[in-house]
């Protein structure tokens, strides 16, 4: 009983973490159908960042995660912004081709870090109130876990809240909706693919933040989590943030159970069975509407 | 007798908005069948429907007395039903000859389709005659005109020699000749060919249709010759209901070929 | 005709080709006179396709001697392996649309399969490979090894079974209509399964290490100077072959229901064929040789780790193609030998420069010239016979020209 609780835990931890880093491609594939293959490398980015205030500033630990989550959303999303508008604006009609070069710019940005910051993995130090665990019904519950899933609320409550009353949230839900429609409306989809990408991109470097405080990081942080997320946005439908939030729970809980029922690497085989067996039923993810029309 | 096609109170829901609403109709063997309804009547649906592209929610939908529910798209066609699109799609990549030709062997099994096409088959080569595109074979369908496109549509459509032919809206963008040579083209294959047109223009839907389905809000309001069609108020209400304020009043004028040549005519039924 | 139109050769270039002050009257005509076929379209057809042709096989086969070395014909027989994979990539990917960046998978499987062969074509018939005395409690040979023990089956195995796996899954994917980035995703998936699952099977694959010390290759000695050589042409061969079946594939009907399929998957249905089936085709003819090619890199290349299989070497095999042109038959070959050769070079001088390199090949080349290598020879030799006089018509060969400039018809 101690144990499932444990991996319940260990599932909804592992839900929110991918949901963190999941949720910032939602919207840049849900808008522009864009697969950023470089958002573990934005990641990486926003990983890097309470290490440089430490390391560089002397921050102290707590100041530099609470500061660095601010810090790590505005460079991730300027650097997010700034390969939008150099290279995927000018091929808007070539979804696939994007993706290829933005896996492009993730192993420059992969090789930079290398550059920067050396081959071997650094540390971030993890303030003291994050330190230690709580015991739950006989579950340990560390306390960086828990802030994480904390975080990944206030995101979650934060875009909704966005998405609903901000205007240019508003915007940004129109284009999504019917991109031909908001353009003749007067909208100009293309500063909003802007906002898009810059909220996309800063939110995995805030993502990057919080798995500096789990593990090491070295210039593959972000591609270790990047495929999970992947199957996370395919599972919970084109861009829908409801279907993202299920399926990353889902997701991460069915990971946490297969892996301590066998082990790791056919846990992560069973997961992926499953994706596919589930696409069998709903081929458009979770959420989806049904349209008319040859192409869509 | 079966009829060539029946519809079964056909509904078809899209998240909750009924785009048909109990739709039945049965058309005979060789019949020229003609569609028409303002915009959102169904019309396209009910073709979607028939081949497969959209599920029915309820009812059915037989061909030769065979239900065509959940048989997917492509085994639809081979049974023999062809249609076409509202947006010619050719393939721009191919050449028009083999554009058609892909059509052609359509009931070819995948082992054939290997094998590497061999000369001109005679009816590729007659149809390419037939829809005026012999000279540009070898020319990729991509740098086509647009009325050379939907021509070679209709000609993919007729290679298949299909039981029974779908057109969605085959004339729109046509000049006045090939609006003509079209209207000859679905009569001299009606009695062969059972064809279902949906069409917008009132002056060919005079010239060529011999019987009408007028559909209204997914479900279909009236059934009979051009005439009747015209005549009926039901059908004026409908169309003039939507374009109170436009200058229309003949649509229904019985002097049929008088408002037949009044380009607000078409506008309204548009 | 779908939101990817663009992702291709472009068509519409061709108004470009057609002679000026051409209108839509004489637009029949265009192919009878005054047509300028250019330059590369001179050399597809007729001699000039067949002189070059000759030269290309005969560069190939006199490889070895032309290098002279035979550790740089080791890297050139593992360059030639790399092309197998990018013929059969393109299948997939220029002329089927489908963007599988986990094709390492396959290339794996074949190169796992030799490699069981391998090993125990080093011991003694009954004896375990090293690694399974090293890890393992086995005493017998485990079940999934003993037919390897054969080199028809390990050969049969590594282009079949690629094959089969590639057929399953394309085949849940495709009639369910996955496609464009989603099935990119769920493939690159399938690379990170199948590296864990290699590293995870300790006992069977002999973990991260991988297979290797194969000293005696297929009876011959791995340090005999004249191995190398052997294994070039045994490389060589398989690149031939899947060119052959390549070149035959795209020229077929089938071929050109493939381009249609990629170009207007919904339209092909209503022309009565089922998109999934040419797609899973297209993706399991692709993983045939990409097992062919991995079953001889794993003699060539000397080891078989998961490392050679992992997520991204899946998806720089992307890049091979790239470079060389999508939807054309000799284009990823030229790519995949041509980054090959840059690798090994920029490698052996600024091993640390070769990361930034790929990065902007993928940038640049996809960004900005997606037509790749072929593209731009395209465009040159297009300007270059601008400036050439017109060429009256003989019946054939103008006629052709337009259609040398389909996407399909390329390397016919």
């Amino acid at each position: 009983m101690e144990t499932l609780l444990e991996q319940a835990f260990n599932g909804l931890s592992v839900g929110s973490i991918l949901l963190l880093v999941a949720i910032g491609l939602t919207f840049t594939f849900g808008q522009m159908n864009v697969i950023n293959m470089a958002h573990g490398e934005l990641i990486m980015i926003g990983a890097y960042t309470p290490y440089v205030l430490q390391h560089d500033f002397g921050l102290a630990a707590g100041l530099s995660i609470l500061l660095g989550l601010f810090i790590a959303f505005i460079v991730a999303g300027g650097v997010g912004v700034a390969m939008e508008r150099g290279l995927l604006s000018r091929m808007v009609d070539r979804p696939l081709d994007t993706l290829l070069v933005t896996f492009g710019v993730s192993l420059i940005l992969q090789q930079a870090a290398r550059d920067i910051f050396g081959a071997p993995n650094v540390d971030v130090v993890a303030p003291s109130w994050l330190k230690g665990s709580v015991t739950l019904l006989g579950v340990i519950m560390p306390y960086t876990r828990l802030f994480i899933m904390a975080l990944v609320a206030v995101i979650v409550g934060g875009l909704s809240v966005f998405m609903a009353r901000h205007a240019e949230g508003r915007r940004m839900r129109a284009v999504t909706q019917n991109r031909d429609l908001a353009a003749v409306s007067g909208l100009s989809p293309r500063r909003v693919d802007a906002t898009t990408f810059f909220l996309g991109s800063g939110l995995a470097g805030v993502a990057g933040v919080a798995v500096s405080l789990i593990g090491s990081i070295g210039s593959q942080v972000g591609s270790g989590y990047i495929i999970d997320a992947f199957l996370v946005v395919i599972v919970g439908g084109l861009g829908r943030m409801k279907g993202t939030i299920i399926a990353a729970f889902a997701l991460g809980m069915l990971n946490a159970y297969a892996e301590f029922w066998k082990n790791a690497s056919i846990g992560k085989a069973i997961v992926f069975m499953a994706v596919i067996v589930f696409l069998q039923f709903r081929p458009n993810g979770l959420v989806s509407f049904r349209t008319r029309g040859l192409t869509s | 007798m079966t009829a060539e096609l029946e519809l079964r109170d056909v509904v078809v829901s899209f998240n909750g908005f009924r785009a048909t609403d109990g739709v039945s109709m049965s058309i005979e063997q060789g019949e020229l069948r003609f569609l028409i309804g303002p915009n959102g009547a169904g019309k396209t649906t009910l073709i979607d429907v028939i081949t497969g592209l959209t599920p029915v929610t309820e009812g059915d939908v037989l061909f030769r007395g065979e239900s065509l529910v959940g048989v997917p798209s492509h085994k639809i066609v081979q049974k023999g039903i062809g249609r076409s699109f509202q947006t010619p799609t050719v393939f721009q990549a191919l050449t028009v000859l083999d554009n058609l030709d892909l059509a052609a062997s359509f009931k070819m099994s995948t082992l054939k389709l290997f094998r590497k096409r061999r000369g001109i088959s005679a009816a590729v080569a007659d149809t390419m005659e037939q829809i005026g595109l012999t000279d540009s074979a070898h020319r990729v369908a991509g740098a086509l005109s647009h009325g050379q496109k939907q021509w070679l549509e209709i000609g993919m459509l007729l290679v298949q020699q299909p039981r029974m032919i779908l057109l969605d809206e085959p004339v729109a963008g046509m000049s006045p000749q090939e609006r003509a040579a079209t209207g000859e083209l679905l009569q001299r294959l009606a009695g062969d060919h059972t064809i279902v047109v949906i069409e917008h223009d009132m002056a060919f839907l005079r010239s060529y249709a011999e019987k009408v389905t007028v559909l209204h809000e997914g479900k279909i309001l009236l059934e009979g010759t051009v005439d009747q069609v015209q005549g009926n108020p039901l059908v004026q209400e409908v169309y003039l209901g939507r374009a109170r304020d436009a200058r229309s009043g003949h649509v229904a004028s019985t002097e049929s070929g008088e408002a037949a040549q009044a380009p607000d005519a078409q506008e309204v039924l548009s | 005709m779908t939101t990817t139109k663009n992702e291709y050769p472009d068509v519409s270039s061709l108004v470009d080709e057609k002679p000026p002050g051409e209108g839509v009257v004489a637009e029949a005509d265009v192919t009878r006179d005054g047509y300028h076929p250019s330059l590369s379209d001179r050399l597809k057809t007729g001699w000039g396709r067949r002189i070059i042709l000759a030269i290309a096989v005969g560069v190939l086969i006199a490889g070895p001697d032309l290098i002279g070395d035979p550790t740089r014909t080791r890297q050139w027989a593992e360059y030639l392996c790399y092309a197998t994979v990018a013929v059969g990539l393109d299948l997939a990917w220029g002329y089927g649309g489908m963007l599988a960046l986990g094709q390492g998978v396959f290339f794996g499987l074949g190169a796992y399969s030799m490699g069981m062969y391998l090993s125990l074509e080093q011991v003694e018939p009954g004896q375990l490979p090293q690694f399974m005395s090293l890890y393992g409690d086995n005493d017998k040979l485990p079940l999934l090894w003993r037919p390897f023990e054969h080199l028809w089956f390990a050969g049969v195995a590594a282009v079949v079974v690629p094959a089969l796996v590639a057929g399953l899954v394309g085949w849940l994917v495709f009639h369910r209509r996955i496609r464009g980035a989603y099935f990119a995703l769920l493939t690159q998936a399938t690379a990170l399964v199948f590296w864990l699952l290699l590293i995870g099977q300790l006992k069977l694959t002999a973990g991260t290490n991988g297979l290797t010390n194969f000293s005696e290759v297929f009876g011959h000695n791995k340090y005999d100077p004249s191995t190398p050589e052997f294994l070039y042409y045994l490389a060589a061969g398989a690149l031939l072959v899947a060119l052959v079946v390549a070149r035959h594939t795209v020229n077929s009907r089938y071929g050109k229901l493939l381009v249609a399929t990629r170009d207007g998957e919904d339209r092909v249905q209503f022309l009565g064929y089922d998109p999934a089936k040419a797609k899973t085709i297209a993706f399991a003819l692709a993983a045939g040789m990409a097992g062919l090619a991995g079953a001889l890199s794993a003699p060539i290349i000397g080891i078989v780790a998961p490392d050679q299989f992992a997520v991204l070497p899946s998806i720089l095999m992307i890049g091979w193609v790239a470079v060389g042109g999508r939807a054309t038959i000799y284009g990823p070959m030229i790519g995949a030998l041509l980054v090959g050769v840059l690798k090994t070079r920029v490698s052996e001088s600024h091993p640390e420069n070769w990361q930034y390199f790929q990065g902007l090949l993928f940038i640049v080349v996809v960004g900005f010239f997606p037509g790749g290598l072929a593209g731009i020879w395209r465009k040159l030799s297009g300007a270059v016979s601008a400036r050439l006089p017109a060429r009256g018509g003989s019946a054939d060969e103008p006629s052709r020209a337009p259609q040398t400039l389909a996407t399909s018809e390329v390397a016919s």
